[in-house]
């Protein structure tokens, strides 16, 4: 139709992994910007999540590798094909991108059976109809929904309609599987279950996979990489264990975990041989090495991190409870140190009145030093 | 390659082939902007050019001015027409007079037709009154019939010999003459107006009425609050927005409203603004017409603007609770049976009572004598070759009532296909495109249709289709005129419904689609279409509905090659032929009654719930 669209796309059903490249990608709405000069690789079969709050850009880069938005500027390729680039003048419309999508809200049509559903865009390919029948009893069979294919979505729960849109999505072969916050509509429970058949899903198909998220547990359980981003930049890119103890900046720290990381303001001083982190009447003893010029830095440990003990013991620090919030597994101290809040996160079910005080323990190895100002990692750690 | 000083790098070069694409592709990749843009440039000449044509010829010598200005030539700038309506001999005839009786007619009929809808609504929605259901469906009757059935229905029994003609039912049966305001002008049509337009109070509120979230109340309740103060401090402010517009879309609808006005007034030359630009129509003089059109679009206008000023911010309220909602029904205790007695008699007296007057004024043979000895079939099924019948054969023999109901059903078919297909489009363009500019202003012209009053929007029409437009042939007399002008004052409805069915389907339903391969038709066809048709289906009942009983809109541009059933009324009227304009008018209303029921068979229960977005 015009030249740059390529015709051959949509002819790629079944193609070895594709690697995924956004090169310097800029989206803005108006005069907001979404997306500030992003660059990001997904290696052949890997998984990816890109990670951050509501608004970071997180969605509008999964949506431009869909092609349902256009870029402002950059070049996005899968493999050696070019499917965007403001440059050359190269945009794949979504339709012969071939890659597999599932939304928030899975899109099931209302008006149309799981069956129709799954066919539809099988038969408008031309497939030929044994084809289209083997293809649809594979995937609702990979997600356990054959005896629902005469249903219509209404019909269905929540989590079956999500095994649907997965199917949906199995059927069409597609190399790339973009996903858009699937789980955040179902409820805790079956969040955790569909978890685990994304992931097996993902090792069974090999395909290349983005996955969009908000929650960090999503995040850190399925990922081979994590991209953290916010307000449209990228904050952070590594394992999800790079992310979880080696934040680059404090922006990661702080939004990654369950529960909220502690932090403590102060200033670094060396003295006699021991550094020490100056935080007005708390001084938290530190044995790692830090540039001796840094100013004021803000140190973080998480709470699962933080040694507890009930009697009081040798150098250890008297917290006064707040509360004691048992989750079942595990239990949530909140109290104060000092003038600083604290929050302690101890295995088990903690039966406990807030008026017994507990002495706690910081490792030195569990902190991450941060510039107050730049709020960068003072520590440089090579990453991947 | 050797870098060109002008021109610094590629991608600042704005005509580049690569940005040329780029350019193209946004432009292809997003078809509800090419919709919307097509949408846009169609309306806008059927909507915006009727405006400045009929300033323009305001503004300039007709021919029937040559006789007042000699030296002038056709087409000369003048402000005469403006003179002689505000300030010459004639203005208190020709403007003040009318204006004065229309705006006194208006705010009479909206006054009591809002109430009346009101507390009708009020019962029926929130009351533990009895036969809810069909009540229900009986107050949006009247909704459904012509609204000057009633004003034929009052000549029938209050009719005086004024003008001739037989006489009504009160002077046969009691042998007294009505007085004249009884008979003609003011007070009846104020009576039958009201018992007419109450229906869209009716709407509108028990619409907003079923929105009102009971807890809202109840948490009044739990802060202390005793009924009144509840009542006072809650539900009524959150009914404002909605009484708001149901007091000023009744308003201009009764501006512009030609038929009651026409055949109670125009007897006693009691003119209304809408009378009196058919009259000037009537009579060649459009220069004048024109000017009243205009004094009309600026009063619908202002009450529009008034309304968006005062209640504009609130509009959100009501439907901002849509979801989860539940309502308390009041007990009326005592008043239970007395209430649901008055609501059966209200609704039996303006549904059924002037339905049953028509029907015996058909089978009367000599006009004026209610005897039962005098009862006949001959105006239903004669051959016509009886003098008392004026030689009009009966109404199933009569090719000429024949042709007229065939072309009344055409024009409803056929504005009701094409107001389906635009609602869609413009649905689309509108919603999909939301933040862009082209659909802010896509909406807002399919709304500007509403602002002309009928009979104004008629005379437009008139000046603007007389002569051939380009390639539009000169549509006058056709009956394509009466299609065209039909879609277009049924935009604001049909884009309205367009716009919220397309609301409820989520982007992502199509875009899943995208996603997967399937192209813009087949997404079309097989996911936007059949998700939106049943609002699309009722919003085409609506027109359906709205242009079989429409009078005022094609009054003016109805001729002898494209009469429809309406215009038959009218002229039967005219010429005192009673049994034939009660015959062809319970005829007009039995097919659109059939024809909204049919329709909601097939869609299901959900035609009430358009009608109320109208």
């Amino acid at each position: 139709m015009i030249s740059g669209f390529n015709s051959q796309a949509c002819e790629s059903v079944k193609r070895p992994m594709e690697q995924i490249q956004l090169t310097g990608i800029r989206k803005s709405y108006g005069k907001e910007t979404a997306v500030q000069n992003l660059d990001l690789t997904v290696n052949s079969g890997d998984f990816l999540t890109i990670l951050g709050p509501s608004g970071c850009g997180k969605t509008t880069t999964l949506r431009a590798i869909a092609g349902l938005e256009e870029p402002d500027e950059g070049e996005i390729q899968f493999g050696e094909r070019i499917i965007f680039s403001r440059k050359q003048g190269v945009i794949i419309p979504p339709e012969n991108r071939n890659v597999g999508f599932i939304f928030q809200s899975y899109a099931l049509w209302p008006h149309m059976t799981v069956e129709q559903n799954i066919t539809l865009a099988l038969k408008e390919k031309k497939l030929r109809r044994t084809e289209v029948e083997s293809r649809l009893k594979k995937a609702l069979e990979m997600v356990q929904m054959e005896p629902y294919r005469k249903r219509y979505p209404s019909e269905l729960s929540g989590g079956q309609q999500q095994r649907v849109a997965v199917s949906r999505l199995i059927a069409l072969q597609s190399t790339i599987l973009l996903m858009d916050e699937p789980l955040s509509n179902l409820d805790a429970k079956l969040r955790t279950e569909m978890r685990t058949e994304l992931k097996r899903l993902h090792r069974e198909l090999e395909a290349t996979t983005v996955y969009v998220t908000h929650d960090q547990t999503e995040a850190l359980t399925l990922s081979d990489i994590v991209v953290v981003m916010d307000r449209g930049l990228v904050m952070q890119w590594g394992t999800p264990y790079e992310i979880y103890h080696h934040p680059k900046n404090l922006f990661v720290a702080e939004f990654i975990g369950d529960q909220r990381v502690n932090c403590f303001k102060g200033t670094i001083s060396h003295q006699n041989g021991q550094v020490t982190l100056d935080c007005g009447k708390l001084i938290l003893p530190l044995n790692q090495d830090l540039p001796s010029n840094s100013g004021k830095v803000v140190a973080t440990v998480r709470p699962e991190s933080i040694e507890v003990s009930n009697q009081e013991k040798k150098g250890w620090l008297k917290v006064n409870l707040s509360s004691v919030q048992p989750t079942g597994a595990n239990t949530i101290l909140q109290g104060s140190l000092e003038e600083n809040e604290i929050t302690l996160l101890q295995p088990g079910f903690i039966r406990k009145g807030i008026d017994e005080p507990i002495w706690i323990n910081f490792n030195a190895d569990s902190f991450n030093y941060f510039d107050e100002e730049t709020e960068r990692n003072l520590i440089i750690r090579s990453t991947v | 390659m050797k870098s060109n000083s002008l021109v610094p790098g590629e991608s600042t070069q704005v005509f580049s082939r690569a940005n040329l694409t780029y350019y193209i592709y946004r432009l292809v990749n997003r078809p509800e902007l090419l919709i919307g843009f097509f949408c846009l440039l169609i309306l806008s000449f059927l909507v915006l050019t009727p405006l400045l044509e009929i300033i323009r010829d305001s503004l300039s010598i007709q021919s029937y001015d040559l006789a007042y200005r000699p030296n002038a030539e056709i087409g000369d700038f003048t402000l005469f027409h403006f003179e002689r309506v505000f300030t010459g001999k004639l203005s208190n005839a020709l403007f003040l007079k009318p204006l004065l009786n229309s705006l006194a007619i208006g705010v009479c009929v909206t006054l009591i037709g809002v109430s009346v809808g009101t507390l009708l609504a009020w019962l029926i929605v929130r009351t533990n009154i009895r036969f809810k259901e069909i009540f229900g469906i009986l107050a949006v009757v009247p909704y459904m019939m012509p609204s000057w059935v009633l004003a034929l229905a009052w000549l029938s029994i209050f009719k005086n010999d004024r003008i001739g003609g037989s006489e009504g039912m009160i002077t046969f049966f009691f042998g007294i003459q009505p007085p004249n305001w009884v008979s003609y002008g003011f007070f009846p049509i104020v009576i039958c107006l009201s018992l007419h337009y109450y229906a869209y109070g009716y709407l509108l509120m028990s619409g907003a009425l079923a929105s009102v979230d009971s807890e809202l109340e109840e948490a009044g309740s739990i802060c202390g609050m005793n009924r009144r103060q509840i009542m006072w401090r809650i539900t009524v402010p959150l009914l404002l927005p909605a009484l708001g517009s149901a007091i000023v879309l009744t308003f201009i609808r009764i501006l512009g409203t030609f038929g009651t006005p026409a055949l109670l007034g125009l007897p006693v030359r009691f003119f209304t603004f809408s009378t009196q630009i058919y009259a000037s129509l009537n009579a060649r003089n459009s220069g004048d017409a024109y000017v009243l059109a205009l004094v009309l679009i600026v009063l619908a206008i202002t009450c529009i603007w008034i309304n968006n000023r005062v209640l504009g911010v609130r509009k959100s309220f009501v439907t901002m609770t849509g979801k989860g909602f539940r309502s308390r029904e009041i007990k009326l205790g005592p008043w239970c049976w007395p209430a649901t007695m008055c609501v059966f008699l209200f609704l039996a007296a303006t549904v059924f009572l002037p339905l049953m007057i028509l029907l015996w004024e058909s089978l009367i043979f000599t006009p004026g004598d209610y005897n039962f000895t005098n009862l006949t079939m001959e105006y239903w099924i004669g051959d016509g070759s009886i003098d008392e019948v004026y030689g009009e054969p009966g109404v199933f023999l009569s090719d000429g009532i024949l042709s007229s109901l065939w072309n009344s059903c055409k024009l409803g078919l056929m504005a009701a296909f094409f107001n389906g297909i635009i609602g869609l489009m413009v649905g689309y363009a509108v919603v999909r495109g939301r933040g862009t500019l082209l659909s802010k202003w896509l909406e807002g012209i399919a709304f500007a249709p509403y602002i002309f009053p009928s009979i104004a929007f008629g005379a437009i029409y008139i000046g603007m289709f007389s002569t051939s437009w380009g390639p539009i042939p000169a549509l006058y007399g056709t009956f394509a005129i009466l299609v065209l002008i039909t879609v277009v004052k049924n935009l604001p409805f049909t884009s309205r419904t367009g716009i919220s069915a397309m609301l409820q389907i989520d982007k992502s339903l199509e875009e899943t689609a995208r996603v997967q391969g399937i192209g813009w038709l087949k997404r079309m066809f097989r996911i936007i279409v059949p998700l939106s048709f049943s609002g699309l289906v009722s919003g085409m009942l609506l027109t359906f509905i709205t242009a079989m009983r429409e009078l005022s809109l094609i009054i003016l541009l109805i001729s002898p090659s494209n009469m429809v059933l309406t215009g038959l009324i009218f002229n039967y009227n005219e010429q005192d032929m009673t049994q034939h304009s009660g015959a062809v008018t319970l005829l007009l209303t039995l097919i659109i009654i059939a024809g909204s029921v049919m329709a909601r068979t097939i869609s299901g229960g959900f035609a009430l719930s358009t009608l109320k977005n109208g």
